[in-house]
This record gives C-alpha cells, sequence and structure tokens, in this order.
C-alpha cells in the first residue's frame, strides 16, 4: 500500500521535472528539473527493491552529471531565456506523442512473464557476485573502466585551451 | 490500484517520450545533452522494472542498468567536453548555428 502511494506520487514529481526540462524558459529552471527528475527516478528504484542502484543514482546523476551540467549552463549566455524552440518543434512534438503511443500500445499489449517471487534484498552481494564472480562479467566491468578512462582523456584533451 | 510492471513501463515511455522530444525540439546544446540523460534514465527505470518483475532474484536487469549509468556518465563528460569547446571556437551553444557539416 505504501510502496504504490509512493509510486504515484514519485512517478507525477518524475514526470513534472521532465516537463520542466522541455519547457521552462530559464536554463537554471531547466537543470533544477532534472535534478526533481533524477531523485525521483532515484526513488522509484527504492520502490523496486532496487537499493543499491537507488544510492548509485543519486551519487552519478545528481551528485556528478547534474552538477555537471549546472557548470556547463554558467558557460552559456543568457541563462535567463536560454531554452528556446527550434524551428522543429512541431515535428518533435509529433515524433515524440507517436513514440509514445507506440511504445506503450506495445507494452500493454504484451504478456510479460511476471513472477511472483519475492525480490532479492540486500541487492548490493548479489550484485557484487554477478559482476565479479567466476563466470560473471568481469570483463564487461574491465571495458567500462577502460571506457571511462578514454572518456575521461578525451573530455580533457577536447575542452583544455589550445 | 496497485504499481505493477505496466505501470512502472507507461512511466518509463512517458520520461523517454518527453526526453525525445525536448532532444529533437530545443536550441541549446546543454539541454539537449540533458534530455539525452532523461532518455537514458527513463530506460534505466525499465530496465529496473524489468529485473523486479520478471527476474526478481537473478537481478540481471540491474546488472544491465549498472553499464547503461557508466555508459551515460562517459557519454555526458564527452558531450560536455565538446560543447565547452565549441563554446570556446564559435562563441555559441546553438545548434541552429552548429552546421558546418550541414549539406
Amino acid at each position: 500500500m505504501g510502496i504504490n502511494i509512493a509510486f504515484w506520487v514519485l512517478a507525477v514529481l518524475a514526470a513534472t521535472g521532465a516537463l520542466a526540462v522541455v519547457s521552462a524558459r530559464s536554463l537554471f529552471r531547466t537543470a533544477l528539473g532534472l535534478v526533481l527528475c533524477f531523485l525521483s527516478i532515484a526513488g522509484l528504484f527504492f520502490t523496486l527493491s532496487a537499493d543499491f542502484l537507488g544510492i548509485v543514482q543519486v551519487l552519478i546523476y545528481v551528485g556528478a552529471i547534474a552538477v555537471l551540467l549546472i557548470m556547463a549552463i554558467m558557460l552559456t549566455r543568457d541563462v535567463e531565456k536560454g531554452n528556446l524552440p527550434s524551428t522543429l518543434k512541431i515535428p518533435a512534438l509529433v515524433s515524440g506523442l507517436a513514440f509514445a503511443g507506440l511504445s506503450v500500445w506495445v507494452m500493454l499489449n504484451t504478456s510479460w512473464q511476471v513472477s511472483s517471487e519475492a525480490p532479492t534484498t540486500p541487492t548490493a552481494s548479489t550484485l557484487g557476485n554477478l559482476l565479479f564472480d567466476q563466470g560473471g562479467l568481469v570483463l564487461g566491468v574491465e571495458i567500462a573502466a577502460m571506457l571511462l578512462l578514454a572518456a575521461l582523456i578525451g573530455a580533457i584533451s577536447a575542452a583544455r585551451e589550445k | 490500484m496497485t504499481a505493477g510492471l505496466n505501470n512502472y513501463l507507461v512511466l518509463s515511455a512517458v520520461l523517454f517520450s518527453i526526453g525525445l522530444y525536448g532532444a529533437l525540439s530545443r536550441k541549446n546544446a546543454v539541454v539537449v545533452l540533458m534530455c539525452v540523460e532523461i532518455m537514458l534514465n527513463a530506460a534505466n527505470l525499465s530496465l529496473v522494472a524489468f529485473s523486479r518483475f520478471v527476474t526478481p532474484v537473478a537481478l540481471s536487469g540491474q546488472t544491465v542498468a549498472i553499464f547503461s549509468i557508466t555508459a551515460a556518465a562517459a557519454e555526458v563528460a564527452v558531450g560536455l567536453a565538446v560543447v565547452i569547446a565549441l563554446y570556446r571556437q564559435r562563441g555559441t551553444v546553438d545548434v541552429n548555428d552548429i552546421n558546418l557539416l550541414k549539406w
């Protein structure tokens, strides 16, 4: 019961934050709407009993990515009225609505094999075993580490002053 | 009303569509990056929802979501570096003005 109420409240908050990102005029309000959206998605992860991913969401998205985006906003001019629509507004609206309708129709017409088992809690040790145990995804973890290192070096070399 | 798999999937589709609309219709490159992040988050939400409702014990969806979050972090770092480099070179982050490769 409590989880249902939490789902509806967080769903409305997430949609409100996402709508604020695409509709607020001031770039700063856009960033705050993004933070609201990320935080409510972290709450939704907790309602899905994904405790580790909820904390990762807060740390990485709210703590790192949102702060990085706000720093980038500070660099641009006219923060107050910076979030303007381009000439593609109507086709973008049409394609967004078409995608929403199509995907909702497909989702509601597929019979998912919903399992009635109780979810694993806490998830951190199970996820750790899945990632690092024998037969786990250690190669994927190594490749992700290489990707992050490459992104770090690439970001520094792209953004430094020549 | 009980919040089941379909509720989470519809919410994820709604968030993805808002992000898609924003990414296609906004002028500011930083806002376009934000909308891409919303779309990635919507995909993560449906991954975790599938993990909770379809494989609640194996947690395979959450494993995929961890890699997706890693890729998103790398993407936003490089994307913002490109935006900053563009701002240095051209003095604008308006995607309508960045059309050097347009045919």
